[in-house]
């Protein structure tokens, strides 16, 4: 184009030993602690991986074969249906397989942002789905299906349950507790924020413990919720208190010519919100959700306080079990093992979710 | 620019007699301060309307009163014969009718061009997809941006976004545009392709009501130049006379002010 040199940025040569000196022993300081952190490491990683790995049983089929010194993840194996299904019959267990898979591969389409209906499928799939879901795993006896009650559930799937519905059910209430808090209605804004305050105020452990030892006292006595459905409930409560506020910070962070930029067009309220300001202030609050989301993952393990089996009771009662008794460090490994697979999951997907949203604005 | 108001004085005897909008004792406060003082302004169909004035006068609260952006405490406005109440049709019947473009863009930044302009159509007039999409580049394209129109709004200059906040105005063919300060907030070489866009659309015989200090666009497109100080309309007149032969005093002063600088 013109004749003048176009310069180039000089170029930064990556050398080992320079990175070394750079980033580990740039003073004397630093060098000691980088010594104190590889005395720690030759210290304790190698007896970790072994015990994890290299001195660890990995066939067998009873605590027999169990060598000392590792790991013996027989135990893990041989209880691996029981920590997956909890006591739900083992006939039936091709039920639950089903209803996994069938949130699966239903969802795929989902991901094709290409595929023109997709916002139809996603409606669909949010609809049609938990009730697919609910018929496979509790039966009640609909097309043939024999009744599986839920003190049978248990185990993993009890938990992604618990977690998936109050997920799906804590996320639509906590945004319009978000919206109802920053209404210019004085009765909606009372109601959101004395309902905010009292969920907050309150451990979830406690919420549980009333909604299944309260609850039936204040009802009459030949009406009983199912358990699972209290804590459900009690869950979806909680969690959308918490939720509210997340989303409440996100519309907070739009400026104010966005919402008269929607009315001056003629948006109603609920357009407004529904199409402008919301998709925005999710987007900005997208980390805080799934930290929430996390939360409530993890906290899924409290249901014990009410007698439900999660993945993680059921773990805990199979360490305590006769026949493999001295093992419950091999079980708590393994469920930190699990419970960090999820959470991790979500917070990666959380990351590519985010990373792609600023990609379509920006480019 | 011989053409263009060739243009404009042709359309001024097509002007026809109707009252687009309407103000009777126009009273705002924002608690103790008194923002709008009894405002009376009667705007024909057609009229283009330069507001100006000093910050803080109220000029740019006084058009967003015309579409409840802000609400009136006292007096009447009837736009396009519908007043202006509580009534949550009525408001949003005018809204249908009245265009509105801001000092900042206030595009929607997760959407696209295309999309900013076919939202309201879609959702608030129930518009086809399809027919929107067409409409919206109809207009793009008059505004010269139309092989913009799959970017996001953050990728566009300053000059473009308000070109795109026009189109996406017009979309909803409004009777009526307001524009709140639409060449303030933009670098001074993208101003022109701004004015020129609000000039031609002058030229089509659109009410406009600008609050502006670009007195050249004035001089060249108004039929009726207001000042405004202090929350009161001080002087009106058309553009010759505005600029020429002021006659209040304050007037006078604030043409001093900006016209010298």
């Amino acid at each position: 184009m013109s004749s003048s040199p176009s310069l180039r940025p000089p170029v930064v040569r990556v050398d080992a030993l320079r990175w070394l000196r750079e980033n580990l022993f740039s003073g004397p300081i630093n060098t000691a602690l980088t010594l104190v952190a590889l005395y720690l490491l030759w210290r304790f990683v190698p007896p970790v991986l072994g015990w994890l790995f290299f001195d660890a049983t990995w066939q067998g089929s009873s605590r027999a074969d169990c060598h000392p010194g590792g790991a013996c993840w027989i135990f893990i194996g041989q209880r691996f249906g029981q920590f997956l299904y909890g006591f739900y019959p083992a006939e039936e267990r091709w039920r639950v397989n089903l209803a996994a898979l069938s949130i699966i591969l239903l969802a795929v389409p989902l991901f094709f942002s290409r595929l023109p209906q997709r916002r139809r499928w996603a409606i669909g799939y949010f609809l049609f789905t938990p009730v697919l879901v609910w018929w496979l795993l509790y039966g009640a006896g609909i097309l043939g299906l024999p009744t599986v009650s839920t003190d049978q559930w248990g185990g993993l799937m009890l938990t992604l349950v618990i977690a998936a519905v109050g997920i799906a059910g804590a996320l639509p209430l906590g945004i319009l507790l978000a919206l109802g808090r920053r209404s210019q209605l004085p009765a909606i804004k009372i109601v959101c924020i004395t309902f905010i305050e009292f969920w907050r105020g309150v451990p979830l452990i406690t919420v549980l413990f009333m909604s299944s030892v309260m609850l039936p006292l204040f009802l009459p006595e030949q009406m009983s919720i199912d358990k699972l459905v209290r804590a459900l409930i009690a869950v979806i409560l909680f969690e959308a208190a918490y939720l509210a506020e997340v989303v409440r910070g996100g519309l907070q962070a739009i400026p104010k010519g966005q919402y008269e930029a929607a009315h001056a067009l003629g948006l109603s309220y609920w357009q407004s919100m529904g199409l402008v300001i919301l998709p925005q202030a999710l987007r900005l609050v997208i980390p805080g959700i799934v930290n929430t989301f996390i939360a409530l993952f993890k906290d899924t393990s409290l249901v014990i306080i009410i007698g439900l089996a999660d993945f993680f009771t059921t773990v805990h009662r199979a360490t305590v079990a006769p026949e493999w008794l001295g093992f419950s460090t091999e079980g708590y490994v393994f469920a930190a093992f699990v419970y960090f697979l999820f959470c991790f999951g979500m917070s990666r997907y959380s990351i590519a979710l985010e990373k792609r949203l600023a990609r379509s604005e920006k480019r | 620019m011989e053409l263009m108001e060739e243009t404009l004085t042709r359309l001024e005897s097509h002007k026809t007699q109707e009252v687009m909008i309407l103000m009777e004792h126009v009273n705002k406060w924002y608690h103790d301060f008194h923002v709008l003082k009894d405002i009376d302004l009667t705007v024909m169909a057609g009229e283009r309307i330069v507001i100006c004035g000093p910050s803080g006068s109220g000029k740019s609260t006084l058009i967003r009163c015309i579409n409840r952006l802000e609400a009136h405490q006292r007096g009447r406005i009837v736009v396009d014969g519908i007043e202006l109440t509580e009534d949550v049709k009525a408001i949003d019947a005018i809204r249908r009718e009245v265009g509105m473009v801001f000092q900042h863009f206030n595009l929607f930044p997760h959407l696209t061009v295309l999309e900013n302009c076919t939202l309201a159509p879609i959702w608030v007039k129930k518009m086809p997809k399809k027919e929107a999409e067409a409409l919206a580049l109809q207009y793009l394209q008059r505004v010269r941006i139309a092989d913009q129109a799959h970017k996001y709004p953050g990728q566009l200059s300053g000059g473009q976004q308000q070109r795109v906040a026009i189109a996406r105005a017009l979309c909803m063919k409004p009777k009526i545009m307001l524009f709140d300060e639409p060449t303030s907030a933009l670098d001074p070489e993208m101003v022109k392709e701004v004015l020129d866009t609000m000039i031609e659309l002058a030229a089509e015989g659109m009410t406009m009501l600008c609050v502006t200090h670009e007195m050249g666009f004035a001089r060249t497109v108004a039929d009726r130049v207001i000042f405004m100080d202090r929350g009161e309309i001080v002087e009106q007149a058309p553009p010759e006379e505005f600029f020429l032969h002021p006659k209040e005093e304050r007037t006078r002063r604030f043409l001093g002010q900006i016209l010298h600088h």
